[in-house]
């Protein structure tokens, strides 16, 4: 594939797409595990939700 | 499931567990079939190989205006009925939208360089645009700084409703005003511009970045409702070591 002569826009252009993109997805999935863990420890220390504790 | 127990926000993320897996499949074989499309599309006669950045420029500009769309109507939802989960959608928008808006401006920039001449004009497409990540920028403050977070997120569904008058600007800029940007070629009165050989692989990757910012949302929006999870029991949890 011949991207011409400015190859460096387009390759620019993606290479920060990827950058944005996969900064997201790597936001998105470390803060779910964070949270994970977090609630995982809080309920291990016997700290309940309100919807769930026994009257 | 009627569509109304999805308002539980556990019945919500079980939904979302189960829909998630399926939704990043879908948008993986979109970007492989819209990928191929792309590098194989032809040479815009005029643009030469440089019209391939339109395959990510256009659907992140879509997607930045979608963005606000979406937090207009979860403001709405926020102020009018107060639901929690309205205010979840929201803000788990909010930097995704963000994120699309800046690669639009940062792609646009590099495509007008050769394009144009100029990686910045400040004719009203392109200002406009500029005003839309500011206007991100300021919800994500109001998000990130508000000491109590229901306050905060009425102020941010406050500027997301005030915000949306720059949606139809945006658009309608290029008609209004003469500016440098081209107008609108895809969605228009008597059909698209573009040849098919290079809209189809367009429209498939307006495709899977739609996909894929369901698919970053539904997961963000799944970390806000754990992150509010962990405040009430750490709230709970400081009032019975005081009681």
């Amino acid at each position: 594939m011949n991207l011409g002569p400015h190859a460096d826009f387009i390759v620019a252009a993606y290479a920060v797409t990827l950058f944005v993109v996969a900064a997201l997805i790597g936001w998105v999935v470390l803060d779910y595990f964070a949270q994970c863990r977090i609630l995982g420890d809080l309920e291990d220390r016997g700290v309940a939700r309100r919807s769930q504790r026994k009257s | 499931m009627p569509v109304i127990d999805l308002a539980n926000p556990t019945r919500f993320l079980a939904v979302v567990n189960r829909v998630l897996p399926w939704l990043i499949a879908a948008t993986i074989v979109l970007f492989a079939v819209g990928l191929f499309g792309a590098m194989k599309a032809p040479d815009d006669y005029q643009q030469g190989a440089t019209v391939k950045i339109m395959f990510l420029h256009v659907p992140a500009a879509w997607l930045g205006m979608f963005g606000w769309a979406l937090m207009s109507i979860a403001a709405l939802g926020t102020l009018v009925w107060r639901h929690p989960l309205a205010d979840v959608a929201g803000k788990a928008a909010a930097p995704i939208g963000a994120a699309f808006t800046f690669i639009c401006l940062v792609t646009g920039s590099l495509w007008g360089r050769p394009t144009w001449g100029t990686y910045w004009v400040w004719d009203a497409r392109l200002t406009s645009m500029l005003v839309l990540l500011l206007l991100y920028f300021g919800v994500l403050a109001l998000y990130w700084t508000a000491e109590e977070p229901g306050r905060g997120a009425r102020a941010a569904a406050v500027l997301s409703l005030v915000g949306a008058v720059n949606l139809p600007v945006i658009k309608f800029s290029v008609d209004w005003w003469n500016t440098l940007h081209q107008p609108a070629s895809v969605f228009r009165m008597g059909g698209s511009t573009i040849d098919p050989a290079i809209l189809t692989p367009l429209l498939i990757m307006a495709l899977a970045f739609t996909f894929l910012f369901v698919a970053l949302h539904l997961a963000a929006m799944r970390n806000e409702i754990l992150r509010r999870r962990v405040r009430n029991m750490r709230l709970i949890q400081a009032q019975e070591l005081h009681a």
